[in-house]
């Protein structure tokens, strides 16, 4: 009795240090608005910082230091952050909470740009603001824009690609029908026919909305919070991926695939169909291990019969100018040079990166280098973002985790867009 | 004993000669000071978040403001938060709902249940493995401090190592397949994603668990044994009549610090199976839907991390009060070696 | 055996020795169990390879080349110092040297602060009577139950809008969390067992407490508070969760940087990399561990911390 009764008192005891930790605790305010920031420093000019992730491939610097040369009095000093996708989140909420007005032209992520401007810390590209350049792609400009209101310049993009063996079939299949009929060529060569990304993370949400985008189908609303996805055309799209599972045409392997293995999987030759991104292009024509390298080409996504390619999700980052910026000018001037035609061409010669402006995907010289340009142009214009929602985290889970039970046949998919438009409703009240 | 005096380690003066009662009290004082600093520290870095945590736990998470599309502050939320795990209540348009699968508030029992599982297969593997560990440690043979040093590998090496190492051990074409001669998909199916880290966790963890029970085992006198063997009682009925009895203590404690330990898995999860798992939620534990949470909503994440420490509490209160898992006494006694 | 010890030898430490004494004990009755010593020499070698064999695999796959990633050859074959080479370079966004160096500097300051309130602690509850003394234990052992994810939440609200995110006290202060009960925890135990009489005897000849304490009882402690340490730098350096969330690519730990470790493509997952990377962090633990195993048992089973 007296040792419960003393250990009772121990564990209660424990409770002591979080009473003396109340005495600490108190406030952790959260500033007001004091008077719009949107509207202030418009033609400020002078001093500015950008803020990316790692410059792997060394792009940025030799940009900048171009750019400094030129404006010697507005100088742009390059702030780099970490390469893990999560930690240049964080540091772009830290700092914009903090109201640094240091962060001036921010590096963002297309799925984050929607949250950014729902929270205020991203100043609007409209007025003289607005940052003009009629060659870009059209669905790159989108991925910008939340609620009407353009907040964010694409500056790099990336689409989907359909790799296939042109040993195995002549001609690449425009639409998913023909490329379903095609895997009977598979199933002779004992190989697996389509694979995409499936596993579940960011990949599947990829692929379940290019899924439902090309069978005409949409998952939210212009608000960025309104579900749309339960819908017929929807139903068709991933309708497709359920069944390609079903009847092996899709190799059962494939729901663990992310971007590598399906890479890995095409390069041994185990796999006649892949959707990928650009990267893998040069990878497969060069890799020592692979065993394709002369028998595959690519083509865009197949679509829906009506002689329209797939609707590609895009990848890719936004440039967008910070609310707090006390040189709004200059900031404005510099996103409209890492638009600019040279600046893209550098991305894609420097560091692979597809650009956003449609005349550089037929340069001759630049279509000689990177020979996947002409058919990721059409990947991209027909593209469709991913949706804009300022609760993307949320939106992409109830996507991922439904399209997923889905595949799996652990539901049906008239379940599973249900559910996925409720958990997408469901999103947007903060708890 | 009692003779003890203490002063502040810096004093420079001899101890005082003084009264008994004056010197009790003065150790009192001394004792004050000595932990003051520590249990300070501790309310920064332990009390203060917790606080905190309570605090924001009691307010709404940032919602949208229909007209403009952009967040505005929450304010008082009341139990919501809570309510919103413990009763799974989502509000959506349409009011409050039922949290809709693919939404986290919908995990929250599933979390529950996978942390719980995780936690009875991990540690009733590793009391077996553990004592069979351990009853091999401690007999005498050529070779037993070998034993002893590999046995330490697997604890030397961090979680997120291990993580990495099994993830390459189970990938689709990795040795655990080629040794197996399977095709499992380790990290994607529901049960073998959760296999994989059941197994990852008892190889890291077993030679802990190994070690105290150890502890325990040696403190029993060679005589207990060698009277039980005179008195005839075969090798299992010294197992369970002899050794367990007299290792329960030190076994349960084990247990406790096991269990408490398995209650906030994270590192595996995480880094082995990508938080998800097969079914996407297969290996999600508490832990990892906390992280989760954390950038979708601080205040609700806050509720979940403070049912989560209570959830711990719960489970450590009940061990010390009804399983006689004393802590600080085994410790004690096993010190003085009179376990 | 004991003359490693030497005379600091702590009766904890005795205690985990004394399967050593029980061989000579058992000597003579060995013959009689030779049966049941062939089954402990088989069940002892099941689990040394047990726990041997996947870090072995790491070992050989480290130093294989990537193109033979999947080779499943059981012993050292396409040998190569690629991977190291790799797992050190910065060309692909990885930084581990820096990592280490991080997690050095992290788990470095933790140990030293823990130590420096720790001991005075641990010196307390050992040696001194006073009533609240078990509920200090308590509450210490409680604090060292506590789940990471709670502190997670709050620190995370807290340091972004403190612009901690990203240092190093954002690291340093939560490790102390779990770092400080562990250390005054394992220190306790050691210090119940320390021969204070030998204080008392040389306060007896003349010494004054300072003086008894500097040249007696430090000396004796010093290998406690060696282990302690290492118990104390070991569960910082392995710390995951919070170094997860908290740290950018300056303050990242070690942890952290194999978890996120990336290859020369955007998708890529460079298996014999990431096991040249997990050895670099491993190996030098290992040893530590082996060298002073004896001492490390001690202070786990004194301690019972986690693992």
């Amino acid at each position: 009795m007296r040792r419960a009764r003393t250990s009772a008192m121990r564990l209660s005891a424990l409770a002591g240090v979080a009473v003396l930790g109340m005495v600490l605790a108190g406030c952790s305010g959260s500033g007001g608005n004091s008077s719009d920031p949107q509207s202030q420093n418009l033609d400020g000019k002078g001093p500015i910082t950008y803020v990316q992730g790692k410059d792997n491939s060394n792009v940025v610097r030799p940009l900048i230091a171009k750019w400094n040369k030129a404006h010697p009095d507005e100088k742009v000093t390059f702030k780099e952050q970490s390469d893990q996708a999560d930690q240049q989140h964080d540091d772009l909420v830290q700092n914009f909470q903090a109201k640094n007005v240091h962060y001036d032209v921010v590096d963002v992520d297309v799925v984050w740009t929607a949250e950014f401007a729902a929270k205020g810390w991203l100043q609007p590209l409209t007025g003289s603001m607005a940052v003009k350049n009629s060659d870009l792609l059209k669905p790159t400009i989108a991925t910008g824009n939340y609620n009407g209101t353009q907040y964010a310049a694409p500056q790099t993009s990336d689409g989907g690609l359909l790799y296939y063996r042109t040993d195995l079939v002549k001609t690449a299949p425009t639409s998913w029908d023909d490329m379903m009929k095609d895997c009977t060529i598979a199933k002779q060569a004992g190989i697996g026919c389509y694979a995409g990304q499936f596993a579940q993370y960011e990949g599947l949400t990829v692929n379940t909305a290019e899924a439902i985008n090309t069978a005409g189908g949409t998952i939210v609303a212009k608000n960025g919070k309104t579900p749309t996805v339960n819908s017929p055309e929807s139903k068709v799209g991933l309708q497709r991926l359920v069944d390609g599972f079903k009847d092996g045409n899709i190799p059962a392997d494939a729901i663990t695939y992310q971007e590598e293995q399906g890479r890995q999987a095409f390069e041994a030759g185990k796999l006649m169909f892949l959707r990928n991104w650009a990267y893998v292009y040069n990878l497969a024509k060069t890799d020592g291990s692979s065993v394709v390298k002369d028998k595959f080409a690519i083509a865009p996504l197949p679509g829906n019969g009506d002689g329209q390619p797939g609707a590609s999700s895009l990848g890719g980052h936004n440039a967008a100018i910070s609310v707090y910026s006390k040189h709004k000018q200059t900031a404005h001037d510099f996103v409209e040079f890492l638009q600019s035609k040279e600046t893209q061409k550098f991305f894609l010669t420097q560091g692979s990166l597809a650009p956003v402006i449609g005349s550089l995907y037929t340069e001759p010289d630049l279509v000689k280098q990177f020979g996947f340009l002409p058919t990721l142009k059409k990947s991209i214009e027909s593209a469709v973002p991913r949706p804009v929602s300022p609760f993307y985290p949320a939106v992409t889970k109830a996507i991922q985790d439904n399209s997923y039970a889905a595949l799996k046949g652990d539901k049906t998919v008239d379940q599973a867009l249900k559910d996925m438009s409720d958990a997408i409703s469901a999103a947007d009240t903060g708890s | 004993m009692s003779t003890e005096t203490a002063t502040p380690l810096s004093s420079k003066r001899p101890a005082p000669r003084a009264s008994l009662k004056k010197r009790q009290h003065g150790q009192v004082r001394t004792a004050l000071w000595l932990i003051l600093p520590t249990m300070a520290l501790l309310a920064v870095v332990i009390g203060y978040p917790i606080v905190s945590a309570v605090v924001m736990s009691f307010q709404k998470d940032a919602g949208l403001d229909p007209a403009t599309g952009m967040f505005v502050q929450g304010g008082f939320a009341g139990f919501q938060n809570y309510t919103h795990w413990l009763f799974q209540q989502c509000t959506s348009a349409s009011g409050t709902v039922a949290c809709p699968p693919g939404s986290l508030g919908a995990q929250f029992w599933n979390a529950v249940g996978v942390t719980f599982l995780f936690t009875v297969v991990t540690v009733v593997l590793e009391t077996v493995f553990g004592f069979w560990m351990a009853i091999i440690m401690n007999r005498a043979f050529k070779g037993r401090g070998i034993v002893r040093a590999a046995i330490l590998v697997p604890w030397a090496i961090p979680t997120a190592v291990t993580a990495k190492l099994w993830y390459f051990i189970f990938a689709t074409t990795g040795i655990a397949n080629a040794i197996l001669h399977v095709n499992v998909l380790w990290v994607s199916g529901e049960w073998s994603s959760r296999w994989a880290i059941i197994i990852a966790d008892t190889w890291k963890t077993t030679p802990f668990m190994a070690l105290l029970i150890l502890a325990g085992l040696q403190l029993i006198p060679d005589e207990v044994n060698e009277a039980a063997k005179m008195d005839g009682a075969s090798t299992v009925q010294r197992f369970w009549r002899v050794t367990i009895p007299l290792v329960k203590p030190a076994l349960m404690v084990a247990v406790l610090f096991r269990v408490l330990d398995a209650l906030r898995i994270y590192d595996l999860p995480a880094i082995l199976t990508s938080g998800g798992g097969g079914s996407g939620n297969a290996t999600t534990t508490l832990s990892i839907l906390v992280v989760d949470q954390i950038r979708q909503g601080p205040n609700s994440a806050s509720a979940l991390s403070t049912i989560t420490f209570l959830i711990i509490f719960l489970v450590a209160f009940i061990f010390v009060r009804f399983l006689g898992a004393n802590v600080v006494r085994t410790q004690e006694s096993q010190q003085k070696g009179t376990l | 055996m004991s003359a490693i010890a030497g005379p600091a030898t702590t009766q904890a430490e005795t205690s985990a020795l004394r399967g050593e004494r029980t061989t000579t004990a058992h000597k003579v009755g060995r013959r009689k169990r030779r049966s049941q010593s062939t089954r402990t020499i088989v069940s002892a070698i099941v689990i040394s390879l047990w726990c041997l064999l996947p870090f072995y695999w790491m070992i050989v796959t480290s130093f294989r080349d990537v193109g033979y990633t999947f080779d499943t050859t059981p012993w050292f074959t396409h040998f190569t110092f690629d991977n190291y080479v790799t797992a050190l370079s910065t060309n692909l966004g990885n930084h581990l040297g820096l990592a280490l160096l991080n997690s050095l500097i992290i788990g470095g300051v933790t140990t030293v602060v823990c130590l420096l309130f720790g001991i005075f602690a641990a010196y307390a509850l050992a040696r001194l009577d006073f009533r609240m003394k078990g509920i200090v234990m308590g509450v210490i052992l409680g604090a060292s139950m506590f789940p990471g994810v709670a502190l997670l939440t709050p620190l995370f609200q807290l340091f972004t809008s403190w612009g901690w995110i990203g240092t190093y006290q954002a690291l340093i202060l939560p490790d102390i969390s779990f770092a400080l009960p562990l250390t005054v925890y394992t220190l306790v135990s050691f210090f119940r067992e320390m021969p204070w009489d030998l204080e008392e005897a040389a306060r007896i000849d003349g010494c004054t407490q300072a003086q008894a304490f500097r040249k007696i009882i430090l000396p004796l402690a010093a290998p406690a508070v060696f282990t302690t340490a290492i118990l104390a730098f070991i569960a910082s350096w392995n710390e995951y969760l919070i170094a997860s969330q908290l740290t950018t690519d300056a303050t990242q730990t070690v942890t952290v940087a194999i978890a996120g470790f990336t290859g020369s493509q955007p998708h890529q997952e460079p298996y014999t990399a990431v096991m040249a990377a997990g050895v670099v962090v491993t190996v030098p633990l290992v040893i530590l561990v082996l060298i002073f195993q004896r001492r490390i048992v001690a202070g786990l089973t004194a301690g019972g911390v986690k693992g």
